[in-house]
């Protein structure tokens, strides 16, 4: 078609009414201004009054003052408190996000009853009063039957009015089997109590200190109560104290402290008896508190005293080859311990997750006694615990009683452990043989403020446990992986929403108590947990019902804390400023009435085994703990998500920290697939090389790899606990495991 | 240029952070989110298109075992005042909807996001990554929405957003001060969530011309050289490209201060 000045025009003109007539260019005006434009649907906030409302994070045991800033019913954000005596206005990544548990997607909002089989996650919707008869009702048969015993709680604590609530409630039920979850706590209590005849928390003066010891305590890694720690440590730089760092990987606090000394891991107590060594050697010891405050430091009859082992088994040609550390750095480390005006020596790896050994924190607590540093300024002291909780005596009737007799399915406080109160590590073991008629089967399980199905090592012992326990009850106010495999959920109001105390936060030097109180009201149909106990009790009548004379938890919280009361409601915390840790002449509840150093053994100095043989296992797996990933009770909310380093957490990949040196004789390189393989279990991950871990060691976070919780957290990455499993100490009977051997392959 | 507050000193908000003190934990990222209304969503792992107005890097010393040492360093937007603090900061110089300012009041340079039409030329200009592209729409999930501040509108898909010193506050600030009849404020009034969240107490805020204020201590700004530190142990991110940042590092450790700027192979030791 030959095209004239006229058919061109024509086209042009209907071509440009034809462009502006369809929709296509309007349509791409309007999109790209909708581009670049408020769009309605992005929320705006609703403005209101401001108010600010204190209370405690209740999230770990560090016990923060908190500040919630609310916009009329809203909370809006989560601050520290000034002025708190644990935290004084900072606050950790947990605590600031809040929010997102209060408000997200994780909350279990009504009572949920299982329909589908055991973890398949179909649930059924159920009244309070329904699930509570029919936990009345379960409860009620196993007595008519004589087996009270076989009901069980685990607790994430075993202070506060709540898990004493629950262990009442048992104990009147008659089940001895009230346990909690493990962590160093545990070890500390002991040693303070085989040592110092004390029953007593540990209160460790960081901030007065001027020189810490530390043999792999991550202090501003989240051990001890975190926020006070990374104080403490803000506090030590500033008075020009001194912070050594005992451990073969490079952490936060390896690499913020003034030195760092790798060590062959497992081995801490070797070196704490080999610098012991030194300081007895050069009789660098307090004289006044070895000589008058002491025993068993020089020889009785027929009993080696700790020096003459000191001196002629801890030689540190011997210790040097065990640990791995130099002699002469061994000889200068303990001169300038045993010569700083208040030097102190803490334990517990990372976080403090995992109780360790009792013979490591025995000999490591040993070093303080040497250079007379307990009950002082600066150094640890024994803190009671805040004694406030006064309830009427128990009335047990014959059941009760008779089930009350029955040894605990954990073995704590047999012949074999006496002196250990829980011992959650061996559970999972004991149900899982109780099929072989050993003890007894467990009926009924409660769970309260614990996630043991993710954070108790080997989760799969642990999770074919749960299966063989008919009837599981979890408290959890989120759905995580234990209320995912419970067959009834009741949930709690989450730590915003209700009152609870919470004594003695970890390592403070005076008794304390926090009290958590509702910030914004239930936003679902939720019930704390104590108001549950109360309502199962009056629902079992008798003798279980009379110990329970409170209508509600609320009352009971009030009554029991007294006069305390209207001070906790006010400022959320309760300090007992009267303290101060005995003399040295009262201090010793001992039979000497001194401080006792225990008999050591030539076995104790060898490193705490772990699982695996060296011939398959050519390596080494330590779990290592991080602030941002909460590994607790708690999973990291989508806030602490995302500041998770992408060399730690890529897509759903694992990185398994390698040093270069391993990884090349492995075949590996920097994000490399390999296959990592434990006794306990197999996994893919990815490579990271680091040069901060010691070579033949590899390291993967506690905290990642959760099954349940949201989409921001399920699914990802690896969960350690997977791969790991516990050791037993053989006096305590505490999990040791610091790690388990390993392989890696190409994938 | 804006005059309106001749009765008020110029500002010059600053920050100071400690590195000897920083412990990485991560608390000023979260508060800062918190604050800020800043989303989040399902895979933050890509850490390209991961908003945080406040990122916590790790810096190694790139030795082997044992003699590896590692560093954080929180990096906030530096508020750059450009050469001879005239406001030319890279991303306002290029920004062609005006909808990154510098104000000459306080030397923060803002961010509005109506006015962003997600060019992201500023993006690219910024040599220190402190803006994000919002490729998505916000999402929060349950009751989330809840939590929302009505202090800091939530940003829409398209826009590009940065720390803002927590202006907000600022404004509250000033806000509370003149109903009480003050034209100044306290140095205690006006403090970013980061630092007042921060459990180490690494970072200290505050105005940089006002010799009285603690980041004026900690650094000594020099004058004559757009506020280049006196303290040898503090530095400014990249001082070498002369955008003239507000905020500062401190650190004891040779290697994190060297760290902070680029160097040619075989470039003399010494830190410009």
């Amino acid at each position: 078609m030959k095209i004239d000045r006229r058919s061109f025009l024509s086209l042009g003109v209907g071509a440009v009414a034809g462009l502006t007539l369809s929709p296509l260019p309007w349509k791409m005006m309007d999109d790209s201004s909708i581009w670049t434009q408020m769009w309605p649907w992005t929320p705006v906030p609703e403005d209101g009054e401001v108010s600010y409302v204190n209370s405690t994070c209740t999230l770990c045991p560090g016990g923060c003052g908190i500040l919630v800033r609310k916009v009329n019913e809203r909370a809006v954000k989560i601050e520290g408190l000034k002025g708190h005596p644990v935290n004084d206005g900072g606050i950790c990544i947990l605590g600031l996000s809040g929010l997102q548990l209060l408000y997200g997607p994780t909350r279990v909002k009504t009572p949920l009853k299982r329909v589908g089989k055991r973890g398949e996650g179909r649930w059924e919707k159920i009244s309070w009063d329904k699930a509570i008869s029919e936990v009345a009702e379960k409860l009620k048969n196993l007595r008519k039957e004589n087996k009270p015993h076989t009901v069980g709680c685990i607790s994430g604590s075993a202070n506060g009015t709540l898990p004493k609530l629950i262990e009442r409630f048992l104990t009147v039920y008659g089940s001895p089997n009230f346990m909690k979850i493990p962590s160093i706590q545990d070890s500390y209590e002991l040693t303070l109590h085989l040592t110092q005849g004390v029953q007593a928390l540990a209160g460790v003066d960081i901030e007065n200190s001027d020189f810490v010891l530390s043999f792999g305590s991550g202090i501003i890694d989240g051990w001890g109560s975190p926020v006070r720690m990374f104080k403490a440590n803000s506090a030590l730089k500033k008075s020009g104290g001194r912070l050594v760092q005992i451990e073969p990987r490079l952490s936060n606090t390896a690499a913020k402290a003034d030195r760092w000394i790798p060590i062959n891991p497992g081995t801490e107590a070797a070196l704490a008896l080999g610098l012991a060594h030194v300081i007895v050697k050069k009789s660098l010891y307090h004289k006044d508190f070895i000589e008058n405050y002491a025993s068993g430091f020089y020889d009785k009859t027929g009993d080696n005293g700790f020096k003459r082992f000191v001196l002629d088994e801890c030689g540190l040609d011997k210790i040097s080859k065990i640990t791995g550390v130099d002699k002469t750095v061994m000889e200068t480390l303990a001169k300038n311990f045993a010569k700083a005006k208040k030097p102190i020596a803490i334990s517990g790896r990372g976080q403090g997750k995992s109780p360790g050994s009792l013979n490591e924190f025995m000999a490591v607590h040993a070093l303080n006694a040497l250079v007379g540093n307990i009950n002082k300024k600066g150094g640890i002291s024994a803190v009671p615990e805040p004694d406030f909780i006064n309830w009427p005596e128990l009335e047990m009737d014959a059941i009760a009683a008779k089930g009350m007799q029955k040894e605990r399915l954990d073995g704590a406080g047999s012949n074999k452990f006496p002196d250990t109160g829980s011992l959650l590590n061996r559970f999972a073991q004991s149900i899982n043989s109780g099929e072989t008629g050993k003890k007894y089967p467990m009926e009924v399980l409660f769970v309260a403020g614990a996630n043991p199905c993710y954070t108790m090592p080997d989760t799969k012992t642990t999770k074919k446990a749960f299966g063989k326990i008919p009837f599981v009850v979890s408290f959890s106010p989120y759905m995580d992986e234990t209320a995912q495999n419970a067959d009834l959920i009741l949930p709690n109001h989450t730590c915003l929403e209700r009152y609870e105390d919470m004594p003695a936060p970890v390592g403070l030097t005076k008794p304390v108590i926090c009290l958590s109180k509702p910030v914004v009201s239930p936003l679902f149909d939720t019930k704390q947990t104590g108001d549950v106990i109360i309502a199962l009790a009056k629902a079992l009548s008798g003798n279980i019902s009379k110990a329970f004379v409170w209508d509600s938890y609320k009352t009971c919280l009030e009554k029991t804390l007294g006069s305390k009361w209207d001070v906790l409601v006010e400022d959320g915390i309760w300090v007992d400023n009267d303290f101060t840790a005995p003399a040295w002449e009262n201090a010793f509840d001992t039979p000497s009435a001194k401080f006792e150093f225990y008999a050591l053994k030539t076995d104790d100095i060898n490193p705490v085994k772990i699982e695996g043989d060296d011939n398959s296992y050519p390596l080494v797996l330590m779990p290592y703990d991080s602030v941002r990933l909460a590994n607790g009770f708690i999973g990291d909310p989508p806030f602490v998500v995302k500041t998770v380093s992408d060399t730690v957490l890529k897509g759903k990949d694992s990185f398994v920290e390698i040093n270069p040196e391993t990884a090349k004789s492995c075949g590996l390189s920097q994000g490399n697939y390999a296959v990592l393989s434990t006794p306990k279990g197999t996994a893919m991950v990815k490579i990271n090389l680091f040069e901060g871990i010691m070579p033949g060691i590899i390291a993967l976070p506690r905290g990642l790899g959760h099954t349940a919780y949201d989409k921001y957290l399920a699914n990802k990455g690896l969960n350690v606990n997977d791969l790991i499993g516990p050791v037993e100490d053989s006096v305590s009977g505490l999990d040791t495991a610091w790690g388990i051997r390993a392989k890696l392959s190409k994938a | 240029m804006n005059k309106e507050h001749k009765d008020t000193k110029t500002k010059k908000f600053g920050m100071v952070i400690d590195l000897d003190l920083c412990t990485g934990c991560g608390a000023c990222m979260v508060a800062c989110m918190a604050e800020n209304n800043v989303p989040f969503k399902e895979d933050e792992s890509n850490k390209l298109d991961s908003i945080t107005w406040m990122r916590v890097y790790k810096l190694t010393n790139g030795k082997s075992f044992p003699d590896t040492d590692i560093c954080y360093i929180p990096r906030p937007c530096q508020h750059c005042g450009g050469i001879g603090d005239h406001g030319h900061s890279p991303c306002v110089s290029v920004c062609p909807a005006t909808a990154t300012d510098y104000d000459h009041e306080t030397g923060i340079v803002s961010q509005i996001y109506t006015r962003c039409f997600g060019c992201r030329y500023c993006m690219a200009a910024c040599p220190y990554h402190a803006r994000y592209f919002n490729w998505w729409d916000p999402v929060w999930p349950g009751d989330m929405k809840e939590s929302l501040s009505p202090n800091v509108s939530p940003r829409m898909r398209g826009v590009v957003e940065k720390c803002s010193f927590c202006f907000h506050r600022y404004q509250q600030a000033k806000d509370r001060a003149y109903a009480n009849g003050r034209r100044e404020i306290e140095e205690n009034e006006y403090q970013t969530a980061c630092t007042q969240a921060c459990p180490a107490g690494a970072i200290t805020f505050g105005d940089l011309n006002n010799p009285e204020h603690q980041v004026h201590k900690l650094v000594n700004p020099d004058p004559k050289h757009c506020g280049r530190p006196k303290n040898p142990k503090a530095f400014r991110l990249l001082e070498r490209l002369q955008t003239n940042p507000k905020v500062y590092y401190i650190s004891s450790r040779e290697w994190v201060r060297r760290a902070g700027d680029n160097y040619i192979k075989n470039e003399s030791k010494q830190i410009a």
